[in-house]
């Protein structure tokens, strides 16, 4: 099981509460598309991302990236079972939407980079850390199902 | 995955933005580095402080960034330009090639605070692929 102290719990809910999902959500898809282009295969119905402008102004890209900011709410809300909160969902993309759970890091990362454009100053390096600790649990569950 | 001539010019435009604040981002970057990766610590127990800010890790940033400066001049042939810093990292300092990622995120998020207007997903990949290919070019003497 994780560990986590109440300073680390604080700094995650503290991250959390100064994210608007509606506008990082999209962000962060958006950036992994672009970022890293073969992601893309995941989403064949999305129309068009032949350019970053394209990504930028797809709606689909838009809702998807809301759904996945509001997925991560459960994490935050269950940071001593993040494993339990997201089995169903790990066996989901790996029966059903065949991800390689290495675009979960992927994307993780890029969550992160979305997260300190909004932050700028206020992710210093330890809120960074923890932040990202909390994606790397996250990332983990989402894995877990692979068999 | 090599940077394409739009993404070479992408990154030479942006430079010459950031270049004016490339010491405080190269100590932002490492200092970010040794807090959320201490495993990159191992590689400077002769420093008396490791914290952010510090002034071995303000100065080491300088060096660190002035390899980046020099890298962006020689972006049409990073190999062959950073040839003797490639020589350094391979048979004297011999760091393990998998931080010089590590580095490369941290320069990413430190760009993504300090210029979150101007480091858009754009911007974004391109310096991603020229940090890349700055990686491969200081691990090409390695083996």
């Amino acid at each position: 099981m994780v560990h986590w102290t109440d300073k680390e719990r604080s700094t995650v809910r503290a991250v959390w509460e100064k994210l608007d999902i509606d506008q990082i959500g999209p962000e962060a898809l958006a950036r992994v598309l672009i970022v890293y282009p073969w992601t893309e295969r995941y989403f064949g119905g999305f129309g068009d991302m032949f350019t970053a402008t394209a990504v930028l102004n797809n709606s689909k890209v838009a809702a998807q990236g809301k759904v996945v900011l509001k997925a991560l709410d459960r994490a935050v809300k269950n940071m001593d079972n993040i494993k339990g909160t997201y089995a169903a969902l790990s066996r989901m993309h790996y029966e059903k939407l065949n991800v390689d759970p290495d675009n979960f890091r992927l994307l993780a990362d890029c969550i992160t980079i979305t997260v300190a454009c909004k932050l700028k100053g206020d992710l210093s390096p330890q809120t960074q850390a923890t932040w990202q600790k909390f994606l790397s649990v996250v990332v983990e569950a989402m894995g877990s199902q692979y068999s | 995955m090599s940077p394409t001539a739009k993404d070479k010019d992408t990154v030479k435009a942006f430079w010459a933005k950031i270049a004016g604040k490339a010491d405080d981002i190269g100590t932002d970057a490492l200092s970010r580095m040794l807090v959320v990766y201490p495993q990159t610590k191992t590689y400077f127990s002769h420093w008396k402080d490791l914290s952010p800010g510090s002034a071995p890790v303000r100065k080491h940033g300088q060096t660190v960034m002035g390899g980046v400066a020099d890298a962006v001049k020689k972006i049409d042939d990073v190999s062959a330009g950073l040839l003797s810093l490639s020589e350094l990292h391979a048979l004297t300092l011999r760091v393990d090639p998998a931080n010089f990622k590590i580095l490369s995120h941290n320069i990413l998020v430190v760009l993504a605070t300090m210029f979150p207007t101007d480091f858009t997903p754009e911007v974004h990949v391109s310096v991603d692929k020229f940090l890349a290919a700055l990686s491969r070019a200081l691990s090409e003497k390695y083996r």
